[in-house]
């Protein structure tokens, strides 16, 4: 198609596309009309899926990779990337996904997982993937077997934003304490992350993840997604947040601005306002813990 | 004085970094305090259409495109070549940009995420090895006015990389493969304006 030496698909392409969300917001919408509120209001990404969380958690069930036609009208729809999800270890949806050819793909715990072993061999793909994580090891897990991104996981569909805050806090955590080892120290450390030794080397070594991570799961206010970005995320996904509330159009915006000067109290003071109801929200502290969407993922 | 990186959306810290591996200053752009300091702006990689809004909502715009009509280096990689292009074809509704290349750039010229490369290009004033170059989502330059530079083309004659007089403007991300000699190319039009 271009030049004689010309790769697709490769690593650098595939977190390349995550470098370039940096400092933005990945929207969860379910149907065109919302994917294209979201790139108005100013979305880097939106995610296509057949039922926020919050309406997952709700209405209980097996939920699964969304409907072609769905994602077809979305893609339509919309000039930013569009991602979508599949089940954890669905092998089969995610080539779908690929056929349909989504940007990227949300290997997700807010899906049932159709394989309780393992995940998705996301090498044997040329479309990107985004995996969920709660700690250090399940990053560099899912980034042996592909990810070209990650998100650390919350808990989504809460609107209960300190399960993302426990999880980049771990994450972050963990990072520092593996820069803070010496070297003959690594061995033993890749056997406690469970991760390659390479791999936890690298991290040791350059003090951060090797691709992008965003957080999610719970972050409902301009408030909360400046929290994460304060606490070193790249960018931030919001799901249930934005099209459960009062005034999706306008929260979105609020959270976009948010996301970019979360450093500036003034301008979070000013996008807070008048923004109407958030969503409801439910206390994860309150949802047993067979419930609970991010011990999903291993 | 120092080179600035509008850091509203996007990959601005590879800039950053690519800026000081070449012994330049290199500040974050978000306020217009901080763009008054610059003597040189890049346009990070990252969302046209998120750029814009954001640039537009923290009154950056204006006083942007006014610095590049008089004369402010301004380079921009991807996204920043859409917001450089006078004319963007395939944006999304009210799409603009700051202007200052005579072209007209289509967005997503090379279809989704999948069609997404890596490549080598030989780029006007860069000598030695090719340019190695990562096309993400790019856009390309569908047609070039007059005063206007190409730099690089693909091998099917498609024009990825222009300059015209303050203003370059390429398709692909030498901040993300570590190639740093169209940083270098950036900062000698910076140093001899």
């Amino acid at each position: 198609m271009s030049n004689s030496q010309t790769s697709k698909s490769t690593p650098l392409v595939k977190r390349g596309l995550a470098e370039m969300m940096k400092g933005g917001v990945i929207m969860d919408v379910v149907t065109p009309e919302q994917a294209k509120i979201a790139e108005d209001a100013g979305a880097v990404a939106v995610m296509a899926l057949e039922r926020v969380p919050a309406d997952i958690r709700a209405q209980g069930g097996v939920s699964r990779m969304s409907d072609p036609d769905m994602i077809d009208g979305i893609i339509k729809a919309v000039s930013i990337p569009v991602m979508a999800k599949a089940r954890i270890g669905h092998f089969v949806e995610a080539q779908i996904l690929q056929a349909l050819k989504v940007d990227y793909i949300d290997e997700s715990e807010v899906l049932s997982p159709a394989d309780y072993v393992n995940h998705i061999d996301k090498w044997k793909f040329d479309v990107p993937f985004v995996c969920g994580a709660t700690n250090l090891g399940e990053a560099l897990r899912r980034i042996t077997e592909g990810a070209a991104m990650i998100r650390s996981k919350g808990e989504a569909g809460t609107g209960d934003v300190s399960e993302a805050m426990k999880h980049i806090r771990t994450i972050s955590g963990e990072i520092r304490a593996l820069a803070a080892k010496s070297e003959d120290e690594l061995y033993v450390a890749a056997k406690e992350l469970q991760a390659p030794y390479e791999l936890v080397r690298e991290v040791a070594s350059t003090g951060k993840l090797p691709v992008v991570m965003f957080v999610a799961g719970g972050v409902a206010t301009p408030a909360d997604a400046a929290l994460m970005m304060q606490m070193g995320a790249d960018g931030v996904f919001v799901g249930s947040g934005i099209f459960k509330s009062g005034n999706p159009a306008e929260r979105a915006k609020a959270i976009v601005k948010a996301t970019t000067f979360y450093n500036d109290p003034d301008v979070l003071a000013q996008v807070s306002r008048g923004l109407g109801e958030a969503m409801v929200g439910i206390n994860v502290t309150d949802i047993p813990a067979p419930h609970r969407l991010a011990e999903r993922g291993w | 004085m120092p080179v600035g990186v509008l850091a509203l959306q996007g990959d601005f810290r590879e800039h950053i970094i690519a800026l000081e591996s070449c012994g330049a200053d290199a500040i974050e752009v978000k306020t217009l305090a901080e763009l008054n300091r610059c003597h040189g702006l890049i346009i990070p990689g990252g969302e046209s259409t998120v750029i814009q809004k954001l640039a537009t909502n923290y009154d950056l715009f204006e006083p942007i495109k006014n610095k590049i009509k008089s004369g402010l280096p301004t380079f921009g990689t991807c996204a920043g070549l859409i917001m450089l292009a006078e004319k963007i074809v395939d944006g999304i509704e009210g799409q603009i940009g700051f202007g200052g290349l005579d072209v007209s750039v289509r967005r997503n010229a090379f279809g989704n995420q999948l069609d997404s490369f890596e490549t080598d290009l030989s780029f006007k004033g860069i000598t030695g090895e090719p340019v190695h170059a990562a096309f993400i989502r790019a856009p390309i330059v569908e047609e070039v006015g007059p005063g206007v530079e190409v730099l690089s083309s693909l091998d099917d004659g498609r024009v990825v990389a222009v300059r015209a007089q303050n203003v370059m403007g390429i398709a692909f991300h030498p901040e993300v493969t570590g190639e740093l000699r169209v940083h270098q190319l950036f900062l000698k039009m910076v140093d001899s304006r």
